[in-house]
């Protein structure tokens, strides 16, 4: 017997033992979480990320049912040539099947692009652009957790709505500040609101004084803070020193997380009204997640970003078993065939367009007084169900949706 | 009345934010100066030194339970005392041999110190809250200035002209300048060179430090919060000219101010206006505005 029939054999045996295998590429489910390591968004996703997906993969129990699965992750340092450089070489010579979370939306639009020449699978989880599932759309990718259209719905609506029809905007000045940015003044201007005037700062801006100076002078009722992260905290902590509140203005954070009001305080962030997709403390399946997930990520709880790469990855598991194959664009079409059911959203669907579909909850932060224990941060204000919360599906200019 | 559209009372708002942000340059690029005039290093872990000084009064706070004002006094102290250790053992190594090779030390130190503080502490940050006393502000009509801000460029004003003064004109400071310009000669009459470079090392790495504390309250305490600044810093650094004390104060200030003004007219460059002068500057005046070309 030869060698090349003894290896020939040997496959066939293989292929005998696990069919699970059969069509999976190089017998390895490769995931890479990429993302902001060490920067402005590595709290709110960075590791907590990697651990959310490694968590999945053992909820899943892909030991017990044959797959190997195997998670890496990268910093990307919110540079999208760093990124697109890290996305082919996974993709091209690690054999990466999935790219995660990838906050930043520059970045992520051009992850999709890539993950779209190679016929990968891309589920974002950080990247907020609702381009993502408008312009931008691509059958190799579906936008999990919540989009700027969500947050300008969720938050807009509120504010205009309670006599805030006023808007000066502070914009982080790349394509998810001008997004958010887009999304939230249409909405203002939709409900009858006004904008006064807007500024455009740099990615991760120390100093706002000067932008919160131009705010004042605007009259205008509401700041909307297009921004994330550090610029969040930042903006609002200098705030309450230039007397903005005191003044008679009111912020508007359109983008806050659960690691933000953490660092800011509960004295600081007190009253922000803003709008999340999922709060730890919903219900007794989350909060079992969230013990967990704190113990393995330095006690710091989950935010709804760590929420959606765990719940992106556990469908993205299920429809790589249901399909016996983690080839990318058939995985993310059988994802969005199957409906989804997770212990953190809950029963949901997934679009056409790639959008994830559910509740979203205009969250109120506590007052310190009204605070119990560790983390106990928002009041659910209002839950805005899940039909109402994305972007009507024929409004975004999706080419993969029929006209 | 307006200026380009803006109106003026907008403009004296910015100019006097300016200035506060002009403070932290000029405190920042001052350690840089006295630490290269002095001991030929350029400094790249002042960045971290000033986040140090940030958390030591985070630390102070939390641990010890003192206030600002302590930290103010206390928290330099410490840092400095790192920043000691850090010459002693490694830095005294390097005097000579070319720049690059402290550069690239010092460089290595930033990230690692850097790299510590946000595996411990992650990167959003802490809060540390404004001193009582300073809290709240007044208005001036043509803008609300925060009491806090008011404190922090009198403040740092008068750190800077002491520092200016002790160098340029006290008998200390002529020792100082002495021993860059000739060490085996000032060792020759009895003063301890080698001790002196360590506390001079300790003092800038000390001004690093105050001004760490000077911005916690404004800004989150956050391990990176040096990271992207010293970089601007040695622009000014390098516009005033490497060493020459005067040059680095007048600088940050006026770059502070330069600063101020892009972000009213054009805010998308305001990181990249002081990078853009720096060029000019080194095309025209290869030594910097108030260096002296050798």
């Amino acid at each position: 017997m030869t060698i090349t029939r003894i290896v020939a054999l040997l496959a066939v045996i293989g292929l005998g033992v696990s069919p699970a295998l059969a069509q999976i590429s190089d017998g390895v489910i490769k995931i890479g979480v990429l993302n902001d390591q060490s920067s402005l968004y590595a709290d709110l996703a960075g590791q907590g990320s990697v651990v959310a997906a490694r968590m999945a993969v053992e909820d899943f129990g892909a030991a017990a049912k044959g797959l190997k699965v195997e998670v890496i992750f990268a910093d990307h340092q919110n540079k999208a040539d760093v990124g697109s450089q890290i996305a082919r070489q996974w993709y091209d010579a690690e054999k990466v099947d999935l790219i995660l979370d990838v906050p930043n939306s520059g970045v992520a639009l051009a992850v999709n692009q890539i993950t779209r020449d190679k016929g990968k699978a891309f589920i974002v989880s950080s990247a907020a652009t609702s381009d993502l599932t408008g312009k931008a759309c691509s059958p190799n990718t579906i936008h999990w957790t919540y989009d700027t259209w969500a947050l300008a719905n969720g938050t807009g609506t509120a504010v205009v709505k309670t006599g805030g029809d006023s808007w000066f905007f502070i914009t982080a000045d790349y394509a998810f500040g001008h997004a958010l940015e887009r999304d939230v003044e249409a909405v203002v201007l939709k409900n009858g609101g006004k904008v006064l005037g807007k500024v455009r700062h740099p990615l991760n801006t120390q100093d706002f004084s000067s932008f919160l100076l131009q705010a004042q002078a605007s009259k205008a009722k509401v700041i909307g803070l297009a921004n994330a992260g550090g610029d969040t905290t930042n903006a609002i902590k200098q705030g309450a020193e230039f007397g903005i509140v005191k003044g008679g203005q009111s912020f508007a954070g359109l983008l806050v997380f659960l690691t933000d009001v953490h660092a800011l305080g509960l004295e600081k962030a007190q009253g922000l009204t803003f709008t999340e997709t999922f709060y730890w403390d919903m219900n007794d399946k989350t909060r079992a997640f969230a013990k967990r997930f704190a113990e393995r990520n330095r006690q710091i709880h989950p935010t709804m970003i760590h929420a959606g790469v765990y719940a992106g990855t556990l469908h993205y598991l299920r429809a790589v078993e249901a399909l016996k194959s983690d080839d990318g664009a058939r995985v993310i079409a059988k994802m969005k065939e199957m409906p989804t059911d997770d212990p953190l959203f809950g029963k949901g669907t997934i679009r056409v367009d790639g959008r994830k579909i559910h509740p979203a909850y205009l969250v109120e932060v506590k007052k310190p007084a009204e605070s119990k224990y560790p983390w106990d941060y928002y009041k659910i204000r209002a839950t805005i169900p899940a039909e109402q919360a994305f972007r009507p599906l024929d409004q975004g200019g999706c080419e993969l949706v029929k006209k | 009345m307006t200026i380009f559209g803006v109106p003026t009372q907008a403009l004296f708002g910015q100019l006097l934010i300016g200035l506060i942000n002009g403070a932290f340059y000029a405190l920042l690029s001052l350690g840089l100066s006295v630490i290269f005039g002095l001991l030929n290093i350029i400094n790249f872990t002042h960045g971290a030194q000033y986040m140090m000084g940030a958390f030591a009064a985070y630390f102070l706070l939390n641990w010890a339970g003192l206030g600002y004002w302590w930290a103010l006094l206390v928290a330099p102290i410490a840092v400095a005392i790192t920043g000691i250790v850090l010459e002693r053992l490694t830095l005294k190594r390097l005097y000579q041999l070319d720049h690059l090779y402290g550069l690239l030390l010092t460089f290595g130190f930033a990230l690692i110190i850097q790299g510590l503080f946000r595996h411990q502490y992650g990167s959003s940050g802490l809060p540390y809250a404004m001193p009582a006393e300073l809290a709240g502000g007044r208005n001036l009509g043509f803008m609300f200035l925060p009491n806090y801000r008011a404190w922090v460029i009198v403040f740092s004003l008068a750190v800077c002209l002491t520092t200016w003064y002790v160098i340029e004109r006290t008998r200390l400071g002529s020792y100082l300048r002495a021993a860059t310009e000739n060490p085996a000669l000032v060792q020759a009459f009895g003063i301890n060179v080698p001790r002196m470079i360590t506390l001079t090392y300790g003092f800038g790495v000390g001004l690093a430090a105050l001004a760490g504390v000077l911005a916690a309250p404004i800004y989150q305490v956050n391990p990176l919060m040096g990271a992207d600044l010293i970089i601007v810093v040695f622009a000014v650094v390098v516009i005033g000219g490497l060493g020459s004390i005067m040059g680095s104060i007048v600088t940050g200030f006026g770059l502070g101010v330069v600063e101020g003004f892009t972000k009213v007219f054009y805010p998308e460059a305001s990181n990249t206006v002081i990078f853009v002068i720096m060029a000019v500057v080194l095309l025209l005046r290869p030594a910097g505005l108030f260096g002296r070309a050798s």
